[in-house]
């Protein structure tokens, strides 16, 4: 497998970050040769096994449905980039 | 003072022998000097630390001292604290002062401990060198030229230098066991699911556990003492009765079954580390443990599991950055995907980003049972390997890196390189069994060597017993750098 400048593109879309044409070599070299390295998986036979998803087999909890958390909106948008009137604000999205 | 250690300071605040201010102006004095040539710390805050240590001598004067009342520590800077900044060595959160505290760091309150600053570490956590926080390499004390380990590097590196008695640290696919392996400290990686996750900045949820890093494993299991326990705000912490982890320390280990993997003493394993485990299995021997060879047949296969499975997690955890609730944002965009892009590409260092495209690409449309589904198959075939081998011993030795440290700027270029290092390391995270790292010894060039100890799930205790034991009989746990 070998990713192309298009496929680093793609993903670097995928995962919303930037990645300048100056960039996509170096980088697509790099994920190349990660990739190299995480198909050795292939080689090994996992037919009929049962994929591990977590460490213990454990149910997720339910909790009583009851409020646990006093509202903090003062303190948690403190360090937010941007707010008015206790909104966070983003950039227009809807014209 | 210098070279105490956490279980004689407490017994010397009992005694009234120092105060808290006194510990903390000690250890603050030492940090001022000394920091500057390691750079363990993220912050410092002298006036703020003094406050804690004059309110922990009220506490103690009013007959309400807890253990470790009083006691200075070092929080990594991954557990949120609040009114401290939690940067998790990352330019995306340099401004960010938690509005609250993780539960490690209110359980560290609770007992009293009194908190010196916050340790520099790799962004994130993703790293086994610490060359890639947003606020420069940690040097490792023993010789300045070389790498402290990842990612607890500060941690590490600030226990080995005397600079706090114990630090907390994190460890997903090593960096408890590595770092204080290349420091000469002690560090234990609890079993998944022992130490809540809530308010530690997550990288990979299903393979993230804190742990402290101290001088001893008597330490080790005081702060285990305090740092565990269920909390129902982790939704994989587990419901389990609070266990004391010094109960079993003075047992003999007579009887005790070790196993050695074949796999962890082959080909790549540096000599002088094979010779520090060999002898620091002879010691274990002499004092009446019987030695068991046993197999870990798909070791190998834990770097290309983890640096999927890890990837996939961190992109999905990383994705809460986008400049719009806390941290970092871009100063100029056009809309919002580019905000998302800019904020993600300037607040990110280049290892995050790669593992973060890593994870992107393995879950995306079409790769996910090729990549992730195959990762977490082989990720049971190792789990299946810990079982089998746990039937014929109690504890698990092996060297916890192929090497002793080494220099910095050596692999930072390769990352692949880079990752081939955490080879007996990763599985143990896999699996979510517990491990440590005990200081064994030095390499040709004076770097520790740590003995790994990996036990069977909820083995603490007995790893602790063993560590312990072998401390008592030898003496690189005492040994500090000459700085």
């Amino acid at each position: 497998m070998s990713l192309t400048h298009q496929d680093v593109a793609r993903i670097a879309k995928l995962a919303r970050i930037n990645v300048s044409d100056e960039e996509i070599a170096a980088v697509g070299n790099q994920l190349n040769n990660i990739f190299g390295l995480i198909e050795k998986m292939q080689a090994v036979n996992t037919d009929g096994i049962e994929p591990m998803a977590h460490p213990q087999d454990v149910s997720l909890r339910l909790r009583e449905d009851i409020v646990t958390q006093t509202n903090q909106r003062e303190a948690f948008q403190a360090v937010a980039p941007q707010v008015e009137k206790g909104l966070f604000l983003v950039p227009k999205v809807i014209e | 003072m210098t070279n105490a250690t956490l279980k004689q300071l407490s017994q010397q605040l009992a005694a009234g022998e120092v105060s808290s201010v006194e510990l903390a102006t000690h250890y603050l004095d030492r940090i001022e000097a000394l920091n500057p040539q390691l750079n363990a710390f993220i912050t410092v805050d002298r006036v703020r630390t003094l406050a804690d240590a004059a309110a922990a001598d009220a506490a103690r004067a009013a007959g309400q001292a807890g253990l470790l009342t009083g006691v200075p520590m070092v929080h990594k800077d991954i557990f949120c604290q609040q009114g401290w900044k939690t940067s998790c060595g990352s330019k995306m959160l340099d401004n960010f002062i938690s509005p609250y505290s993780a539960h490690v760091v209110e359980q560290c309150n609770a007992a009293g401990l009194v908190t010196l600053g916050r340790a520099n570490m790799d962004e994130f956590a993703m790293g086994s060198s610490n060359e890639n926080s947003f606020y420069g390499a940690v040097k490792n004390p023993w010789d300045l030229n070389a790498i402290p380990g990842g990612s607890s590097g500060g941690s590490a590196a600030a226990v080995a230098a005397r600079l706090t008695p114990v630090a907390t640290a994190t460890d997903t696919g090593g960096s408890i066991r590595q770092p204080a392996s290349h420091c000469g400290v002690t560090g234990i990686k609890p079993t998944y699911g022992v130490v809540s996750r809530y308010g530690m900045v997550a990288y990979a949820s299903s393979l993230d556990q804190g742990g402290p890093i101290a001088q001893t494993a008597e330490d080790c299991a005081l702060m285990l003492n305090v740092m565990a326990g269920f909390d129902e705000r982790d939704s994989t912490s587990l419901e389990r009765a609070r266990e004391d982890y010094t109960r079993e320390l003075n047992q003999p280990l007579a009887g005790l079954r070790v196993g050695l993997p074949r796999e962890y003493f082959a080909d790549g394993l540096d000599a002088d580390v094979a010779k520090v485990i060999e002898d620091a299995v002879a010691e274990l021997k002499k004092q009446g443990a019987q030695v068991v060879d046993i197999s870990l047949p798909n070791t190998e296969l834990s770097i290309p599991a983890y640096y999927v499975i890890a990837p996939a997690e961190a992109s999905t955890n990383l994705s809460r950055f986008d400049g719009v609730r806390y941290g970092h944002r871009a100063a100029d965009y056009k809309d919002l995907v580019d905000m998302y892009e800019k904020t993600r590409a300037e607040g990110f260092g280049a290892e995050v980003k790669r593992r973060i495209l890593v994870g992107s690409y393995v879950l995306s449309h079409g790769y996910y049972d090729a990549y992730y589904l195959k990762a977490q198959k082989i990720r049971r075939l190792i789990a299946n390997d810990f079982k089998a081998a746990f039937e014929q011993c109690d504890v698990i030795l092996g060297p916890v890196a192929p090497t002793a440290a080494f220099n910095i700027g050596e692999k930072s270029g390769d990352p692949v390189q880079m990752y081939l290092s955490d080879i007996y390391t990763l599985s143990v995270n896999l699996a979510g069994l517990p491990g440590m790292s005990v200081p064994a010894g030095f390499d040709r060039r004076g770097r520790p060597v740590g003995l790994q100890i990996i036990g069977n799930y909820f083995g603490e205790a007995k790893m602790l017993n063993v560590a312990h034991q072998f401390q008592l009989a030898t003496d690189w746990h005492t040994r500090a750098p000459a700085l």
